[in-house]
């Protein structure tokens, strides 16, 4: 602000110095007679009076109404408008994981993630983690100020004392997950030198350290290329689960679902195989999904570079002979696609990673689909750097140690050794946010800001950078790990200049477009990201697939009968760094439907031999053991199991996490093993699984697996045949009536609704939909959907206003009713997200007494919350069950205070959605449709005085999802993307829509209640149907 | 008047005369309460305070107390509302269908009967308000009231709606019925008392006088309610079954419903009165009021509607097979087959078997055989309605959310709260009302008395 050099004045007496003014100008009110006398004295009499006014006043201010919380701006901040949300470009990361969003804030609080529509990595889209982390700033666990030998103390003491030792303390190691930021990078050279060197050591909690291992010894250059899912034809996988959790799932789900996006115009889809042990998100959208065991995934990729050798003309390696069902066929579509395929495996073991690159070299993916000029900076952790850091921690070699952020006493392979060693090292710091299980081990603590409220830069890829930004001020007395790491390194600047100062001297002086750079910097902080166009050498095999061949058929074996453990991440929980965040917590496992636990999955035969059933959530406890090591986990009977291995998700068995998460299931990281110089999540040899016979219950949130070969609700074709006939797969019920058959919609007791203005509809591809639950907790962000804790899980009742069915297939005939409800050995798996249909002709609507669930002129069925009495008819009467009934307050009760965060203090409330209600007990709720979304939608365009545009209006599911299998727009309007891809002949007021595109369906069709919601059919890239 | 033949049984036993059935009626209600009767009624009260712990948990905590979820919204509750709604059929078709069939016999059973309907009713009504999320508004929301929220009105599509009038209708008629029977009685009772008794019989009995005229008031009111009640005893069950018959879900659409739920709930109300009045008959000695001749000729209402209610179940089986609809054929096989099994097998045994056994004479003149039936023939209904309920919804359309429904602590203490207040008001009726309508009864003693007869 400008300083105001104007003057003004109380009257004209003040401008002519009136002797009487000036007399009582230092009183406030000069009008009223004083309470003294002319000589300064006060009587009696006024002394009493005054007595008694004050006691009067006192106890009359004592009176009024209690401080309401609500104060308005004295001055209002620039851009902070009541009920206008903001929007600003940020970035989210963790452990290597990376995704640039866009944060919206409401008066001045982040209440929501979205995906950066303009980045090029995860365009626009998100995860569910990366959905949920805006909880992360509202968990009451975070660290309020910095803290020495677990006391409170305040910056300027750390400062000095972490200074003088870090200085003092010689070998200083600073350990971090991978870190994209190149400021920080430099902030921690700066950091090294002013301790003598400090080394900066990179893990991450899921290693991908064999890739950039293999790349080092095949290439010669230890880097992770980036992959074009979505130039590959054909896809395969050995057990990587690039849809769920490998690598950068969110970038390649995107590129995935763009292959399997099939029309009439164009029936063409990639084809996907996939050779893992545990039923993974990746395999279970498989086209032709092969179990085999952890031991034999080896071979298996030995055997695949062989036969594709062979066709090559190239030098086959030896190889013990492996027999793997579909592999054959997988190197001829391979072959077939050459240059355009793409072969990727899960394996952390450099040797595999090697073959791997040499299959893509043989198939000339190299530079397509395997990109390594434009190589990732995602988890670029080296295992081996970190476990001689153990050793050396564990010896007393390190004088200090810095964790930037970071939690390996938890979530490393050697975490255990790492909690002994630190009282060894002279100097212990921490700077991660809440006292977890590595921070409360530590001399000081000097907590970082949550991201949301913090400067940085990043480059995720060569060439991509990003930037995130505070989107609130600091909440506690934390302060950013990098101001810090400057303070420290007695640099003598913020992190905010020195991040500038990178960037003026870094990317803009590489930028091509000038000018100057505060606009440029303004520019890149808007968008969020900014793009550098470089690129790296391509590279070129300098190594020899042999010798890694040859290490590949030493380690791995044909035929093990030995128990194998695969160890793997959930998409939900993920390493476990968000565990604390009870909506992943609650987020049924896309695949076992299963909430807050992990559990050790079984196949259906080692569960037949060994007496194990599972009757709903019912099931019992086993005792694992790996080389000494044993958990009590309970069972779970995953079909799709390769037989003789198991599964266990790491993220779980957090002991310093917060509320939440402390106890919930067993730490998988004690089982890990990085004896071989990289952390082995596949655990082939020492395994023994023994039921103990204990019982257990396990909350899922579908118990039922299959769905009953009920056409009426999943409809499924096979490429080939869609290609024959568009509407393959389609049940189309009709009736008999007047002599011919006609279709449900044709005859109903219903006078129909007209909608004159709008038509929402909204149109789900299952084809493209891969059951990552990126919308679920998008809608619990959302709409402030209450989170109920697992024993309410286990009854029933969790309230996610939109659900993925997931149902497996049964080998059973149609009529053996029993039979179907056993899901197949290896069974085809479907998606389906089910929310509220929005009926045109609601059975809901009609059984409400009260008529408190009604329908919109605009084709919503929407729900009045406080007209509401609870009877549950509508529920009952729903044919979909999408209706959620609020059994217990969910806020503001101390039963429900250690799981409903967000609605239980006032902390946790700030992330709640403002436009959304929260709702009482007693009340039925269901999906709105984002109606809140519309609603803003149509004011904004009503504001511009236009009509609204397809885009203007999203719903939470569908701006999360990162495959664009959920489209929701305008079907009154003809250009709307929605009407298009229905192919909506007549976009009149009418609410029944004639859709002419074959594959779109309604659910439960011959029940007539007329859905706006409508599915596309599922379509495999197979040659005939099986499993 | 009927001619009545010689050759029929006596509707009366034991030589009463009109002194006899005032006296014997009377005297219940003007001794001092026996020591099985205190013990009984503090037996009912009991369980009435443990039942209301469970109400008030329900009340205060959510409906979550119970066992419901997210695919069955309803349960115990519903059931338990349908159960004692059909209870509740008895009374009513033994006092207005009797009547107007000029049925004698239904003399000595009606004023219990009819009481009995009240407080099943009673019982009955409390379900639908407990069952709600939000009762406190509930309760008064659900009738259309004027209101200052504008336009803002009920639905007059919604069963439960209809559900609100059929049965406050039927109970208000129900009511005034009862008590204008209980007039005439009344004043007896006033006529043989002194002091307060007296004061309070008086009060209660409206200034009755005795005269002709009043007496020719009396039977033209009765037989207008009785033209009334008549299709309300029709009209409530089959009401109370479009709750289920206009819905969308597999099981509850069935075009059946209406006379099937009749049927059931006058066969389950036969029941009750069975129950009770062979309790009544002995702990107050009316056995020569409600005779063997009374409890064979409502065990032979038990058997048609037994058999009504057998062959209806039938016929859904059949309806479900014959219309080739997949979802409705599996809830039915899933009834018979599925995890709830057990209940459908408890229902067709209580319901379609054992009543057969009452076409033996010896059986349905047994009092021992006739009340452990009567008990049965209730079990069975409850899990008929259970059936109905629990087992359509807990595996409809969708499979993903197919689940299983287990009763909580809550469930059973709201349940044997209604069994508390049943049990309580009718002691507290047995003691302090005629439990015989001795108007009625002296108007057929003089045909039907064996002494009379002679």
């Amino acid at each position: 602000m400008k300083e105001n050099k104007k003057t003004y004045w109380k009257g004209l007496e003040q401008l002519n110095n009136d002797p009487e003014f000036v007399k009582h100008a230092d009183r406030e009110f000069p009008e009223l007679p004083s309470a003294l006398g002319e000589d300064g004295s006060a009587s009696r009499r006024d002394f009493l009076k005054l007595m008694g006014f004050s006691l009067a006043a006192a106890s009359l201010a004592a009176c009024e109404a209690p401080v309401r919380k609500a104060i308005p701006y004295v001055n209002k901040p620039v851009d902070v408008n009541p009920s206008i949300p903001n929007y600003y470009a940020s970035t989210f990361t963790s452990g290597g994981d990376y995704a640039s969003v866009v944060v919206k804030t409401r008066e001045g609080r982040p209440i929501k993630i979205d995906g950066n529509d303009l980045s090029p990595i995860n365009k626009g889209k998100v995860n569910a983690i990366v959905e949920a982390s805006v909880l992360s700033l509202y968990d009451k666990q975070r660290l309020t100020g910095p803290m020495a030998a677990g006391q409170k103390t305040d910056w300027k003491t750390l400062d000095a004392e972490v200074k003088s030792k870090l200085a003092a303390a010689g070998n200083v190691k600073i350990v971090a997950n991978t870190i994209l930021s190149p400021s920080t990078l430099e902030s921690l050279n700066l950091l090294s030198e002013a301790v003598g060197g400090a080394e900066v050591i990179m893990y991450d909690p899921i290693s991908n350290y064999g890739i950039t291992k293999a790349s080092e010894t095949y290439y010669g250059a230890a880097v992770l290329p980036s992959y074009s899912f979505d130039k590959a034809n054909t896809i395969v996988s050995f057990g990587a689960d690039f849809l769920g959790t490998w690598i950068s799932p969110i970038e390649f789900a995107g590129q995935y679902a763009k292959t399997r996006k099939i029309s009439k115009e164009k029936p063409v889809m990639s084809r996907h195989y996939q050779f893992e042990s545990n039923l993974s998100l990746a395999g279970a959208n498989a086209d032709y999904r092969t179990p085999i065991k952890a031991s034999q995934s080896g071979l298996a990729v030995l055997a695949l570079y062989n036969a594709i050798a062979k066709k090559a003309g190239a030098a086959t390696v030896s190889a013990p002979a492996v027999e793997i069902a579909h592999l054959e066929m997988a190197a001829n579509d391979l072959w077939a696609s050459k240059g355009a395929s793409l072969v990727v495996s899960g394996s952390n073991d450099p040797n595999v990673q090697v073959v791997i690159h040499a299959i893509n070299e043989l198939l000339g993916n190299n530079g397509v689909t395997v990109d390594f000029a434009t190589p990732a900076n995602f988890r670029k952790g080296d295992d081996s750097k970190m476990n001689q850091f153990v050793s050396d921690l564990k010896g007393g070699r390190v004088g200090g140690v810095v964790f930037y952020n970071c939690n390996p006493v938890y979530d490393f392979a050697r975490g255990a050794e790492i909690a002994e060693g630190i009282a060894a090292a002279k100097v212990s710091v921490a700077t991660n946010g809440t006292l977890d299980e590595t921070a409360s081990l530590v001399q000081y603590v000097a907590p970082d800001h949550n991201f949301l409220e913090s400067w940085n830069d990043f480059e995720p890829k060569l060439g991509h950078f990003s930037l995130s930004q505070p989107t609130i001020s600091p909440l506690f007395d934390t302060r950013q790990a990098q101001d810090s790491f400057l303070t420290w390194a007695g640099a003598g600047v913020n992190y905010y200049d020195f991040l500038r100062q990178n960037w003026e001297a870094g990317m803009f002086t590489q930028t091509e477009t000038g000018g100057n750079f505060q606009e440029f910097w303004d520019q890149a902080l808007y968008n969020g990201v900014y793009k550098l166009e470089k690129s790296a050498e391509a590279l070129a095999p300098v190594g020899d697939v042999a010798a890694a061949a040859a290490a590949v058929g030493k380690t791995y074996a044909a035929a093990s009968p030995a128990a194998e453990l695969v160890i793997y991440t959930k998409v939900g929980i993920g390493s476990g760094t968000f565990a604390n965040i009870p909506w992943l917590q609650e987020m049924p496992d896309p695949i076992t439907k299963a909430t807050w636990d992990n559990y050790l999955t079984v196949s259906q035969k080692w569960a037949s031999d060994n007496g194990v059933t599972m009757f709903e959530e019912n099931t019992q406890k086993a005792q694992i053991t790996v080389n000494g090591k044993s958990l009590i986990v309970p069972i779970l009977i995953q079909p799709g199991q390769a037989d003789g291995t198991f599964g266990l998700a790491l993220g779980y068995g957090r002991t310093k996490a917060g509320r939440v998460a402390d106890g919930v299931g067993v730490n998988a990281y004690d089982l890990l093993d990085a004896s071989a110089g990289f952390v082995n999540f596949d655990i082939t040899s020492g395994v023994e699984v023994a039921v103990t016979g204990d019982s257990y219950k396990i909350a899922r949130t579908q118990t039922h697996q299959t769905f009953m070969g009920r056409e009426n609700v999943i409809q499924e074709a096979t490429l080939a045949e869609y290609k024959q006939d568009a509407s393959a797969g389609r049940y189309k019920p009709e009736i008999y009536k007047d002599g011919e058959f006609i279709k449900p919609s044709k005859i109903s007791l219903w006078s129909g609704h007209k909608y004159s203005q709008h038509h929402w509809g909204l149109a789900i591809d299952m084809n493209s939909c891969i059951g990552c639950s990126a919308c679920s907790v998008a809608c619990q962000v959302e709409n402030n959907v209450a989170v109920v804790g697992k024993q309410e899980v286990l009854n029933r009742r969790e309230m996610a206003w939109i659900r993925i069915d997931r149902y497996y297939s049964s080998d059973a005939p149609a009529d053996d009713l029993e039979g179907m409800e056993v899901a197949s050995t290896n069974p085809e798996v479907t998606f389906q997200p089910m929310m509220c249909q929005h009926c045109n002709n609601a059975p809901c609507e009609t059984v409400c007494p009260v008529a408190a669930t009604t329908h919109s002129t605009e084709g919503l069925n929407q729900m009045t919350y406080n007209r509401c009495i609870g009877t549950r008819y509508c529920a009952n009467n729903c044919p979909y069950k999408v209706r959620r009934f609020n059994w217990f307050k969910y806020h503001d009760n101390k039963d429900f205070a250690g799981v409903n965060v967000a609605q239980n203090s006032d902390l946790g409330k700030m992330v709640l959605n403002p436009d959304v209600t929260v709702r009482a007990r007693g009340v039925m709720e269901k999906c709105s449709l984002c109606v809140q979304r519309i609603q803003a939608g149509k004011l904004a365009a009503k504001r511009e005085k236009r009509k609204v545009q397809d885009g203007d209006v999203n719903v939470a599911c569908a701006v999360a999802c990162p495959t664009d299998a959920l489209v929701f727009g305008d079907m009154n309007d003809p250009n709307s993307k929605v009407s298009q891809m229905l192919k909506i002949e007549d976009n009149s007021t009418s609410a029944l829509k004639e859709v002419n595109e074959e594959r779109a369906y309604h659910v439960l069709e011959e029940i007539n209640v007329s859905p706006n919601v409508w599915y596309f059919t599922k379509i495999r890239n197979k040659e005939k149907n099986e499993a | 008047m009927q001619v009545t033949s010689s050759v029929r049984q006596p509707l009366v036993t034991g030589g009463k005369t009109y002194h006899d059935v005032t006296h014997d009626v009377s005297r219940q209600v003007e001794g001092k309460p026996s020591l099985a009767w205190f013990l009984a009624f503090l037996t009912a009260v009991g369980t009435l305070a443990i039942g209301f712990i469970a109400v008030a948990a329900t009340v205060w905590e959510g409906i979550g107390m119970w066992g419901l979820n997210k695919t069955v919204g309803w349960a115990w509750d519903i059931t338990n509302f349908v159960w004692w709604v059909g209870i509740g059929h008895a009374g009513t078709l033994i006092s207005a269908v009797l009547l107007l069939f000029r049925q004698k016999w239904r003399t000595s059973i009606n004023r219990a009967a009819e009481a009995m309907t009240i407080f099943a009713v009673i019982c009955a009504a409390m379900f639908p308000v407990l069952h709600m999320g939000r009762p406190w508004l509930g309760a008064y929301w659900a009738l259309p009231l004027p209101n200052t929220f504008g336009s803002l009105w009920v639905n007059f599509n919604s069963p439960l709606l209809w559900d609100v009038f059929a049965i406050s209708t039927y109970f208000s008629v129900s009511l005034v019925f009862w008590y204008i029977g209980l007039i005439p009685d009344f004043a007896t009772i006033r006529d043989r008392a002194t002091g307060l008794r007296k004061t309070i019989y008086g009060a209660l009995s409206f200034g009755w006088d005795g005269a002709a005229k009043t007496w020719m008031r009396y039977e033209s009111v009765s037989l207008i309610l009785a033209g009334l009640a008549t299709p309300l005893v029709l009209s409530v069950h089959t009401i109370v079954s479009f709750d289920f018959a206009t819905s969308v879900i597999p099981g509850w659409h069935t075009t059946i419903f209406p006379p099937y739920f009749v049927a059931g709930a006058i066969f389950s109300g036969f029941a009750m009165v069975l129950t009770l009045m062979i309790i009544t008959r002995k702990v107050f000695k009316l056995e020569d009021y409600i005779t063997m001749g009374h409890i064979e000729l409502m065990n032979i209402v038990i058997i048609i509607t037994g058999s009504i209610v057998g062959i209806a179940y039938i016929t859904e089986f059949f309806i479900a097979w014959y219309s080739g609809v997949e979802a409705e054929q599996y809830a039915f096989i899933n009834r018979a087959t599925g995890p709830y099994w057990w209940a459908y097998w408890s229902m067709m045994t209580c319901n379609v078997i054992s009543p057969q056994l009452f076409w033996f004479k010896k059986i349905r003149t047994s009092i021992v055989a006739t009340f452990a039936l009567s008990i049965v023939v209730n079990i069975g209904m409850w899990f008929e309605r259970f059936v109905i309920i629990v087992t359509s919804l807990h595996r409809d359309f969708l499979p993903s959310s197919w689940a299983m429904f287990y009763p909580s602590w809550a469930d059973v203490g709201v349940y044997l709260f209604t069994f508390g207040l049943f049990f309580t008001l009718f002691f507290l009726f047995a003691k302090f009302f005629p439990v015989i309508n001795m108007a009625e009864v002296k108007s057929v003693l003089k045909s039907s008395s064996e002494k009379a007869a002679k």
